[in-house]
């Protein structure tokens, strides 16, 4: 289940940032990532709509702005979780038992990774090496690192966030 | 300048960031504070020192004793004692495993001993936000040799000399690479640093431009300078935003001070350094699918030739090297190529980090000559395997290379035998496992990886990694059946000969590797339905040893299930249907009492 997007006066305002950077790059060359990258910094994901506004300032098709957000697992179509979970499934932190806390995670909260939870609180993502594989295995909730985790800690570190 | 009488350098790399190391320095700022030292003794961050298992980590000068898993409230005890009353706190001291024994330094302490730092050499002894501490550290000293002494061709032709290979994976020379860019005809060039680090088990490139930016700066001008480019882009992954703000810094201060620029040192060459992120795309790593990345298009390879070095970037010709590459070009330049390849062996000069992890004691980065062997790197340095367990293999080279298994454990590093194990050298992974991994698992692991990252754009790729995986799949599943380990043979070959990019062509390895050296491991699953490793959850139950067991309860607390039961002080019971095979009361039961079948 997706949850709705909201159209409120704060989604309106982001729309707004996002036409005032474009406006920085009209006409330029080789730039949609770097564009897509900063709209996806002031909204959160990237609906159609700032996509539709990424290729007429950009002077694109749809279809490439589509093609490129598509390729790329960084960029989000759907709206996000307000924190977000990322676990390491590099292979440092596979070797040490990754899938098992991410197993945990996923009957906790009980959605599946790429899932967000329909109270848009919590998303789940599995990613590659964070660079932190001393610690593994590892966990990372907005921009709170968890180390050396066992299933067990799961719900403990979960209820930091209710 | 101000003369401090002591240095404490606090670890603000990503692994000791995540382990709380920025409180710790607040704590230390305060406390020298408290005490009225702050005109004696100065607090620092610096880079990476590579033991990130066991951080927070700080190292005091002008000792260099070195303090690990240092807590916020351990730095009024640290600031007393040994700021003010210089006793070493001994219970904060690194304990080598073997010998027991407390060290004081870091550089006497096994793990650091038998390393040779050359392009990690500044890391963890600056500060990578202050340009001075890179200049005073023999910094943009080989960019103004370079500019006043030497003609581009002298320059080529010393990194030809010294032997120096790519060390993004290929291993290709890079002297050669350079050369070519320098005779590819065209007026504008460009030089591109490849920092994309896709291993996914591998962090040294994170740790040079976290820890020391201003090397590989230094190392694409010298580029520039000698193919003839006046600009230069970083590709740097989207994963490291330390390393991004590191960067940003470090361009910042070298413009200021004219070591970018225009007309630079004063000699009229120009040469500019621009950043562009990765958006989490593993093929993006490979050369030409980097180059699209950065005109901002989709990350598709394309074939080669025409290499870039011909014609990259925009259709000019692009010289691209890997970020551990250029750290090692000042050294060569300001100590020559003679001395670079005097270290390491015939084919394989110089040093190369290994990111070491999985089942040893010492996890961490490490910079060794080539030629050591894996047995050195993994005993010696790495201290071995915890828990009195078996060593089992050795994976190099991510999802492109393989698993090495003890009976070669003697081999000496080198890219050339890396190859003929069956692995490769890569970008200098290094994943030690133990008797309790799968080795069908860990291909099916890395399969996986490289599946979810294939482009799609051919389809031995795109195709054939996906019936591998489902044979895989199904073998871990108990599914397999007689003949699958030929069909698993007979589509790696097609796709390693077919494939279009380095992806699809070294997707198989993993699968060929484990296979060649753990056939055995496959047939179990297949034949007996069983995982001898006890790690494939569909062929495994899990029971308690009524025997063994002391109904402490402790099982019945950690399970998420409520599948354990039983009277305190009874043997407990596990219910089969119940259990969801999470592995949490094996890892918690004191007693050895729960048993995977
Ligand atoms: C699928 C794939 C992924 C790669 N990933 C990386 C990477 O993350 N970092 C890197 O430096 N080189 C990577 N390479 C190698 C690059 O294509 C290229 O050879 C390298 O950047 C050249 O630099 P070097 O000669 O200094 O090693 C990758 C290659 C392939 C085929
Ligand atoms: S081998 Fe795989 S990653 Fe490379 S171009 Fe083909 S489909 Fe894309
Ligand atoms: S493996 Fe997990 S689910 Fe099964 S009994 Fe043990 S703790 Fe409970
Ligand atoms: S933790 Fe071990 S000893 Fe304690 S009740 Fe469970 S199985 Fe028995
Ligand atoms: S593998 Fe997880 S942090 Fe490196
Ligand atoms: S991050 Fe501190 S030692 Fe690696």
């Amino acid at each position: 289940m997706q949850p709705a997007i909201k159209r409120d006066a704060e989604f309106e305002e982001k729309l707004k940032k996002v036409d005032e950077m474009l406006k920085k790059y009209e006409g330029q060359k080789g730039v949609l990532l770097q564009v897509l990258q900063e709209a996806q910094r002031i909204v959160g994901y990237l609906p159609i709509e700032v996509q539709k506004k990424v290729a007429e300032a950009l002077d694109v098709t749809l279809s490439e702005v589509y093609s490129t957000v598509t390729f790329y697992s960084f960029f989000n179509l759907k709206p996000r979780g307000k924190y977000q979970i990322r676990v390491c499934l590099g292979t440092a932190c596979y070797v040490k038992g990754a899938d098992k806390v991410l197993g945990r995670i996923e009957q906790e909260l009980k959605i599946k990774v790429g899932d967000t939870t329909e109270d848009l609180k919590f998303s789940l993502d599995a990613c590659r090496c964070v660079g932190a594989c001393g610690l593994a295995p590892v966990v990372i909730i907005n921009d709170d690192v968890y180390g050396r985790l066992t299933p067990d800690r799961v719900p403990e570190i979960l209820k930091n966030y209710e | 300048m101000e003369i401090y009488r002591a240095h404490i350098l606090v670890c603000r790399g990503t692994g000791c960031t995540a382990s709380g190391s920025e409180p710790v320095m607040e704590a230390f700022e305060k406390e020298i504070e408290k005490h009225g030292l702050s005109k004696e003794v100065k607090v620092l961050l610096t880079g990476c020192l590579g033991l990130c298992e066991l951080g927070p980590n700080i190292i005091i000068y002008p000792e260099g004793t070195y303090y690990c898993r240092v807590k916020p409230e351990d730095v009024p005890e640290i600031v007393e004692e040994h700021l003010v009353k210089g006793r070493i706190v001994e219970r904060l001291l690194y304990k080598e495993r073997a010998v027991e024994e407390r060290m004081r330094a870091l550089t006497d302490i096994n793990f650091y001993k038998r390393q040779k730092r050359v392009a990690l050499r500044n890391c963890g002894l600056i500060n990578p936000e202050i340009i001075e501490e890179y200049i005073a550290n023999d910094g943009y000293r080989a960019l103004a040799k370079v500019l006043t002494e030497m003609t581009p061709q002298q320059v080529i032709d010393e990194v030809t000399r010294s032997g120096l290979r790519g060390r993004g994976g290929g291993g290709f020379p890079t002297g050669r690479k350079w050369q070519f860019a320098k005779d590819a005809p065209g007026d504008i060039k460009y030089v591109v640093c490849n920092g994309d680090e896709g291993d996914p088990g591998a962090f040294m490139d994170r740790s040079i431009l976290e820890g020391d930016p201003h090397t590989v700066l230094e190392a694409m001008a010298i580029a520039g300078y000698a193919i003839g480019a006046k600009e230069g882009y970083i590709y740097v992954r989207a994963e490291y935003p330390l390393a991004v703000k590191r960067l940003e810094i470090a361009i910042e201060q070298a413009r200021e001070r004219g070591l970018l620029g225009k007309n630079i040192l004063g000699t009229g060459f120009e040469f500019d350094i621009f950043l562009r992120l990765g958006s989490g795309a593993f093929v993006c790593g490979e050369e030409t699918a980097l180059l699209a990345s950065i005109e901002g298009r989709r990350g598709e390879p394309r074939p080669r030739p025409p290499f870039p070095a011909i014609e990259g970037l925009w259709g000019k010709p692009t010289l691209i090297n890997n970020v551990e590459t250029y750290a090692n070009i000042p050294p060569i330049i300001l100590n020559g190529a003679d001395w670079f390849a005097s270290i390491g062996t015939e084919r394989s000069k110089g040093t190369k980090v290994f990111a070491i992890g999985g089942k040893i004691n010492n996890t961490g980065l490490v910079e060794i000559p080539m030629g050591t062997t894996l047995r050195e790197v993994i005993y010696e340095i790495g201290g071995g395997i915890p828990n009195g367990k078996q060593f089992k293999a050795v994976q190099t080279g991510g999802p492109s290379g393989g698993c090495i298994p003890a009976s070669l454990l003697d081999m000496p590093i080198e890219y050339d035998t890396l190859t003929q194990a069956g692995s490769m050298m890569g970008s200098g992974g290094m994943i030690v496992m133990d008797e309790d991994t799968c080795m069908v698992d860990i291909a099916k692991f890395f399969l996986t990886f490289t599946q979810d990252e294939s482009c799609g754009k051919c389809p031995p790729c795109r195709i054939g990694t996906k019936r591998m995986l489902e044979i895989l799949e199904r073998v871990t599943n108990g599914e397999g059946r007689e003949g699958d380990i030929e069909l698993l043979e007979s589509l790696a070959k097609n796709i390693k000969a077919s494939a279009l990019c380095g992806l699809g062509q070294t997707a198989p390895n993993p699968v060929l590797s484990t296979l060649r050296y753990f056939r055995d491991e496959y047939e179990a699953h297949i034949r007996e339905k069983k995982c001898p490793a006890g790690a494939c959850k569909a062929l495994i139950t899990y029971e308690i040893i009524a025997d063994k067991c002391k109904g402490c309860g402790l099982c019945v607390k950690v399970c998420p299930s409520a599948a354990i039961t039983g009277e305190r002080r009874q043997p407990h019971a596990i219910d089969r249907e119940k259990c969801l095979k999470c592995n949490s009361c094996f890892e918690r039961c004191p007693f050895g009492a729960i048993a995977k079948k």
